[in-house]
């Protein structure tokens, strides 16, 4: 079977131009053209990312609140970083709370994404209505409209208690709830498995056919088969789906912020990192603290994004390396 | 290359075929009742927002017994601005932000996909960095940096969100566009080259019609995200007459009283007829343009 076809333009051939008499002159050009094709993004790069970067960082070392001029924020050395880690039990809280939510949200959702994956994966009529209609909450779940909706369907008198009444259940009041609050969060974040679930489908769909023929023959059955072919063939799309939910998921606010009417709670059940970040630099206005929390969640989501790709490299098959 | 999963039918005895038909049976089954949970929570806002208040606590049904579709009316005239207000704020911020995204994105796209010049590979990298960098961590520099320019509040206070739109911050579609231009025969270049034509009149001539399709899906997700997005206009906007819809819609959640249940519903509901309507229409190029930006390269 053919692999995928290989691009023509690829290897690039070396430049013509340079040989060519007046190839500096293109060069030269081409430098010109690309810094002006370039110039908005590099301007971005600086102004929106780079430079703001290196202010939080300068803030994060102050007592800066927006009041005052940014050249006044009193430099207090480490004190923002200590508070954070010693004096908040907030902070660790936040913390707590967006490492659970990551933690179960973000597998839970990655299996139910592969799971109707699955059962999507024969062709039938319909598929493409199906397919649809899961990834319908991927694109309007992110809003305030449905985490507000969410929020209502989880209320002591909710549509869910409502339903669990019919079965003589008496169920929580969820949302105000410290210890369900939090799960009726991830439960929102689990009911978006269509995104992650398109890319699924399309990964199962590189799988080759032959390879299931191959071991139906040799007599493996479909959980061998999903073991043994499925999941190793899938594996850099898991990976793909498994860093870009987590770094998604670190930064859950819209439906923290609704549900729990912007506070966190009930006793921070639902006090996501961002959430917290938000309050700190923007109701309490105290931004240097709010920097240093930036910076702190900065490195820990690089950190973990550099620990997800070096485990990828145990358990991530790519087959394109192999000889055939 | 269109290979279904499907092994091959050939042979098959009848017993298997059965086999097969009630296997397929059972997927379909399971697939309409998750489903069905799936879409519980939408087509239950739907019903709840033609529900009375007394309805909203004794009807759990999804279909409401009395039609009452003065929630529209109450919900669109609750607050001292009308609601239409703030869908002309979410529509002009998104409209320009679309604008801004495809224009900037499309012109930094070309610069890393086709052009060569000094350390390209560099920006590249850079580029890809900020990928993954989290957008809340630079909330609070970007907003003081906003402020002292002037832009925050004001008459007009959308400049800081629709500026760094305009500044191809959005690393996801320059990569998206990136991935596409690369796809695009070089051929086309080099016999423009030949013919004279400069670098500005290949992206004018060659590029910019070839990338429509790049072009639409970057619009497309701009448009729906920036609907959606809600952190940064919660930042910015802090007079009523500017509120976007989403901010505007937390105003409910402070009022507590039953009898706004019905006009919160509502006005979420209206709230999400955009993006639904561009599911509806683009549903196809939304699932590819989550393939193509997801799997390549």
């Amino acid at each position: 079977m053919a692999q995928m076809p290989v691009r023509p333009t690829e290897p690039v051939p070396p430049p013509p131009a340079a040989t060519r008499r007046g190839g500096r002159g293109r060069r030269r050009r081409e430098d010109v053209a690309g810094y002006v094709f370039l110039s908005p993004w590099l301007l971005g790069l600086m102004g929106i990312t780079a430079i703001p970067m290196v202010l939080s960082l300068y803030l994060s070392f102050t007592d800066y609140s927006p009041l005052i001029d940014v050249g006044e924020a009193e430099w207090i050395g480490l004190d923002n970083y200590r508070e954070m880690f010693t004096a908040d039990p907030s902070y660790w809280h936040a913390v707590r709370v967006t490492v659970t939510f990551a933690l179960v949200a973000v597998p839970l959702k990655l299996a139910a994404a592969l799971g109707v994956a699955l059962l999507l994966n024969r062709a039938f009529k319909g598929i493409a209505f199906f397919r649809g209609m899961f990834y319908l909450p991927s694109l309007l779940g992110g809003s305030v409209a449905v985490a507000i909706v969410w929020r209502s369907m989880f209320n002591r008198e909710g549509a869910v208690n409502s339903f669990l009444g019919f079965f003589g259940i008496e169920g929580a009041p969820w949302v105000n709830d410290p210890q369900w609050a939090l799960e009726t969060l991830m439960l929102l974040a689990i009911w978006q498995f269509g995104a992650p679930m398109v890319i699924f489908l399309a990964g199962l769909k590189q799988v080759p056919a032959e390879l299931y023929e191959a071991a139906a023959v040799d007599g493996a059955g479909a959980w061998r088969q999903f073991t043994h072919i499925t999941l190793p063939m899938l594996s850099p799309v898991i990976f793909f789906n498994l860093v870009l939910e987590t770094i998604h998921g670190f930064q859950g606010f819209t439906s923290a912020f609704v549900l729990s009417g912007g506070t966190g709670g009930p006793v921070d059940s639902t006090l996501m990192y961002t959430l917290h970040l938000y309050n700190k630099g923007f109701v309490e206005l105290n931004m240097g603290y709010a920097s240093a929390m930036a910076w702190v969640f900065l490195l820990v989501v690089g950190l973990i994004t550099v620990v997800l790709f070096n485990t990828g490299k145990f358990w991530v098959h790519y087959s394109d390396n192999e000889e055939r | 290359m269109s290979s279904t999963v499907l092994p091959a039918p050939g042979k098959t005895t009848t017993a298997k075929a059965a086999r097969r038909g009630s296997g397929q049976a059972v997927r379909i089954t399971a697939l309409v009742l998750i489903l069905a949970v799936v879409l519980y929570p939408l087509v239950w806002m739907v019903g709840t927002s033609f529900k009375s208040p007394e309805e909203i606590v004794n009807n759990i049904g999804l279909i409401p017994r009395e039609f009452t579709p003065s929630n529209f009316s109450e919900g669109w005239n609750k607050f001292d601005v009308a609601f239409g207000r703030f869908f002309v704020n979410s529509a002009m911020v998104a409209v320009l932000t679309v604008l801004g995204n495809t224009l900037s994105c499309l012109l930094a796209a070309y610069a890393f996909g086709r052009l060569r010049f000094r350390l390209r590979g560099v920006w590249f990298a850079i580029m890809i960095g900020t990928l993954l960098l989290p957008g809340h961590v630079l909330i609070i520099p970007q907003y003081i940096l906003f402020r002292t320019l002037g832009w925050v509040g004001g008459d007009w206070p959308y400049l800081p969100l629709l500026v760094p739109h305009f500044l191809a911050t959005e690393a996801f579609f320059v990569f998206l566009m990136v991935q596409f231009m690369r796809g695009i025969p070089r051929e086309l270049d080099e016999a423009a080259v030949i013919d004279g034509a400069s670098a500005y009149s290949i992206f004018r001539h060659v590029i910019l019609p070839l990338s429509r399709p790049a072009l639409v899906t970057t619009a497309i997700f701009s448009f729906i995200w920036t609907w959606n997005d809600f952190f940064r206009q919660l930042v910015y906007l802090s007079e009523l007459k500017d509120y976007t819809a989403p901010v505007a819609l937390t105003l409910f959640i402070d009022s507590t009283s039953e009898s706004s249940v019905g006009p919160m519903f509502a006005m979420s509901l209206l709230s999400l007829v955009p993006v639904f309507l561009f599911f509806v229409a683009f549903q196809r190029l939304l699932v590819e343009g989550i393939n193509t930006s997801g799997l390549k390269g």
